[in-house]
């Protein structure tokens, strides 16, 4: 299966070289048999890929221990759950896991418009098939997953053996969610290529009309939905699992998964520009070019361990590879967009600075500021690296102090921009849109701080949590009255109506949402105490209103490890509310490792994390440490609804009635022109 | 054009305030790297700052008192004391002959105090891909957020 998994990789690549230098050829020479034939290249690159993808597993599955991957990550207690996510858990498996998630999306675009958009789609197969034949250079040439064990015998001839068991897997990513989180970021990275082939064909074949921004958007959209689920579900995991207490510390992996988000979600807002408006399309155009190579950079930073490798650990062999693509990448782009820089030539001007435009202005200004601040923190170790003779790094406050100001402002921009007209907003209407909104914000801040959440940042970030909500409410009530008088139909229905007609604006609408609920967790943070103690059975300590007392330890073996656990009882108000149980895992094969598992009792209101932290040394009596975090549920609630707002937002419109159709497209209401989608006017009040 | 300038003045406020933040942070969050051989040769002025060093935790050296760890770090044959005072447990996987990277400033006696430790294993290890971390199970370091 080894021999077979690693020959449809070496076709997979043949195919793919095909696919991109047959293309190239196909694009001169315009033979619509040639267009074909790499069409179908790409399809079979695709194919061979799940192939080889399917050996690794099969290996994995029948626990072949000749072979060097299967050793390293998988051993025969391993459950089925794991071995699954054996694939990604190592460098050569997770380089193969991104090819074929890749392909999945590649082969959805192949067969999806083989018969659309023709004089783009050749381009776009380009633009892919160039991005799998780097990938499949590396699955083939550099890190394969399909090496055997072999040992030089007495002879000096190397020669195959099998080992008994292997190493087993990390105990860190024995973790349900380390199952799906991987998946899911790596989704979004490679999901993120399908916009920069659209974009860039587009560029290069001077597509005409407004089609490709809209496919690049839809792509980006699926992209960013899987990047936004995969940082949520990783910072869980750090929450759950690696027992500090926190869920994000600025880590280079963290960061480097934030920042072709950023750069996503600034070219969502954007694009609206270029579509309504044909304003900012160079500017777009390099936010999907940015995407994409910051995609590259960040598996770049989590494969290769450029930035945490201090001086001792993990190093690899495909730093070199990653910078001469992205350089290839760069050079890409900037000759595209010399050749066609007068395609993207501006229609209009920005009119006034209390407008639509300029709010998606000041959005994206934000946006980048972010990115780049994250980009330069992460990488200012390498930096120094090189232009100075010391190595510097900086940490969680240089991202704090800069990302904080920058949040609450993006927070402001969401509940403000929607509001503001497009071209000019009279100070009347502002007005009459931002007293409500005001008020309740203001309000919300007030109750804040009568529950004594009082800090600087977290007020301000709560106030304009209800500011926004408030917005979002009156915009979803105002549309849903109009239907409401017009259907007779009630409210509520109404309001499903009103977002089915317009999929996208009110999608967006649940986006904000549930990004305000993740903010109302982030201002939770500046609260969040902790004790530590060392306990006898018996003993209980106090935090906040609650009191913890240690009932008892026991021991559970298990198939692959054995766990301690200590048995902690949570009062409040003497009332028992639930019993905790954190553990220590000591796991056989991989040197006695040990994982820790939180144990937490979760409200709306508040978190109580319980970590048991190991033996004291000198008494031999357990060490409790427990930490009380405001609010941290709302983050993972505020993910929920921003996964739901996207897939809404995908969902095609559905046809306005005919009672609606008639409302007067003369109307200036936002509104009525929100109700009837089909009305594409340039200068419309969307 | 007056627009404009409306434009250039608010970008220009958003940039200038970020780029102060960030120098604010930065003065307060800069850690140097240094190699323990480095560390040997350091200058009194130099050796105010906060900073990062990695090496082996040497055989049998691990001594908890109450309140502090004390060990011995290897490099290429150079030795360092070091003493952990952080509130935070030390790592499941710090123990002899593992790889720690700490966090901290040197002491008056010679030891270098750190406040942060992290560790990993010294057998094969590859960090996991996605949001993992380089060192996940050694991370103790914390933010504010």
């Amino acid at each position: 299966m080894d021999v077979f998994g690693s020959f449809t990789l070496l076709l997979a690549f043949v195919c793919a070289v095909y696919a991109l230098v047959g293309g190239i050829a196909a694009i001169i020479t315009r033979h619509p048999l040639l267009v074909k034939s790499t069409r179908q290249a790409g399809i079979a690159t695709c194919v061979l890929i799940f192939i080889a993808t399917f050996s690794l597993e099969y290996l994995l599955f029948t626990d072949n221990f000749s072979q060097a991957y299967v050793v390293s990550h998988s051993n025969r207690d391993l459950s089925a759950f794991y071995k699954v996510a054996a694939l990604w858990s190592g460098q050569e498996g997770s380089l193969l896991f991104w090819s074929f998630l890749l392909s999945v999306y590649v082969i959805s675009v192949l067969i999806a418009y083989r018969n659309k958009n023709g004089e783009l789609m050749p381009y776009v197969g380009v633009v892919l098939a160039g991005v799998q034949t780097f990938f499949l250079t590396l699955n083939n040439f550099v890190e394969s997953p399909f090496k055997t064990l072999a040992t030089v015998n007495a002879s000096g001839v190397l020669e195959p053996f099998t080992r008994m068991d292997g190493n087993g897997l990390n105990p860190l990513l024995q973790y349900p969610e380390m199952v799906i989180h991987p998946p899911n970021l790596y989704s979004g990275y490679t999901g993120f290529t399908i916009p920069f082939a659209f974009a860039l064909a587009a560029l290069l074949a001077r597509y005409p009309g407004e089609k490709w921004i809209h496919l690049t958007r839809k792509w980006t959209m699926i992209a960013w939905c899987f990047q936004s689920v995969g940082i949520l579900l990783g910072a869980h995991w750090a929450y759950a699992v690696l027992g500090w207490g926190g869920y994000w510390g600025w880590d280079p992996v963290e960061n480097a998964s934030l920042l072709p988000w950023l750069t996503g979600t600034a070219f969502l807002h954007s694009v609206m520009m270029q579509e309504k408006r044909g304003m900012m399309k160079v500017w777009n155009v390099w936010l999907v070019f940015c995407t994409f190579m910051l995609c590259i950079l960040g598996t770049f930073l989590t494969r290769s361990g450029v930035v945490s490798s201090v001086h001792a650990f993990a190093n690899s062999q495909i730093g070199p590879w990653f910078v001469g693509f992205l350089g290839l990448t760069l050079v890409v782009c900037f000759v595209a967009y010399i050749k066609n820089r007068d395609y993207l030539k501006s229609e209009n001007q920005l009119d006034s600075m209390i407008s639509r435009e300029s709010s998606f202005l000041f959005n994206n200004l934000l946006f980048l500021v972010a990115c780049i601040a994250v980009l330069s923190g992460t990488l200012f170790p390498v930096f120094t690296d090189w232009f100075t003779p010391s190595r510097i790094s900086v940490g969680a406050p240089f991202f704090n102090k800069i990302m904080i100001p920058i949040g609450l402002a993006l927070l402001f921009l969401t509940g403000v921009g929607p509001l503001l007209a497009w071209r000019k907003t009279s100070a009347d209407s502002l007005k009459r849109n931002f007293g409500w909104p005001l008020l309740f914000g203001f309000l919300f801040a007030v109750l804040a701080y009568v529950f004594d959440y009082r800090n600087a940042y977290s007020l301000v970030c709560l106030f304009l949590c209800g500011f926004v909500f408030w917005t979002i409410v009156m915009e979803y009530y105002r549309g849903a009255k109009v239907i409401s008088a017009r259907t007779g139909m009630g409210l509520l229905m109404s309001a499903h109506e009103l977002a089915m007609r317009n999929t996208r604006r009110y999608g967006g609408y649940v986006v904000h949402f549930g990004m305000v609920l993740i903010f109302i967790g982030l201002a939770g943070s500046a609260f969040n105490t902790d004790v530590q103690r060392t306990m006898n059975l018996g003993d209980s300590m106090k935090l906040g209103p609650y009191t913890l007392v240690l009932q008892s330890a026991d021991t559970k073996p298990e198939k692959n490890y054995t766990a301690q656990r200590m048995i902690v009882e949570v009062l409040k108000d003497n009332k028992q509310l639930m019993m905790l149980y954190p553990e220590k895992r000591a796991f056989q094969g991989r040197d006695q490792q040990n994982g820790t598992m939180v144990a937490i009792y979760s409200t709306l209101r508040e978190d109580v994390y319980v970590v048991f932290a190991g033996m004291d040394p000198d008494t031999n009596t357990p060490v409790i440490h427990a930490f009380l975090n405001p609010l941290v549920k709302w983050i993972w609630l505020g993910g929920v609804w921003v996964v739901m707002g996207t897939l809404l937002a995908l969902m095609p419109n559905s046809r306005a009635t005919l009672a609606v159709a008639a409302v007067p497209q003369t109307a200036s209401s936002p509104i009525a022109q929100a109700l009837n989608p089909s009305v594409t006017l340039r200068e419309g009040h969307d | 054009m007056q627009n404009r300038a409306k434009f250039g003045v608010g970008i220009g406020v958003i940039v200038v305030a970020m780029s102060f933040l960030a120098w604010l942070g930065y003065g307060e969050s800069k850690t140097y790297y240094h190699t323990i051989a480095e560390y040997q040769t350091l200058s009194a002025s130099e050796r105010a700052h906060r900073m990062r060093l990695a090496g082996t935790v040497a055989e049998g050296s691990i001594k908890r008192g109450s309140g502090r760890v004390d060990f011995t770090l290897e490099e290429q044959g150079k030795t360092l004391p070091i003493t952990y005072v952080g509130s935070d447990p030390l790592p499941d996987t710090f123990k002899d002959k593992s790889q720690a990277l700490v966090e901290g400033r040197p002491g008056s006696d010679g030891r270098f105090v750190a406040e942060h430790v992290q560790a990993k294993c010294a057998s094969k290890y590859e960090a996991a891909p996605g949001g993992d971390k380089p060192a996940p199970a050694g991370t103790t370091q914390r933010s504010s957020m």
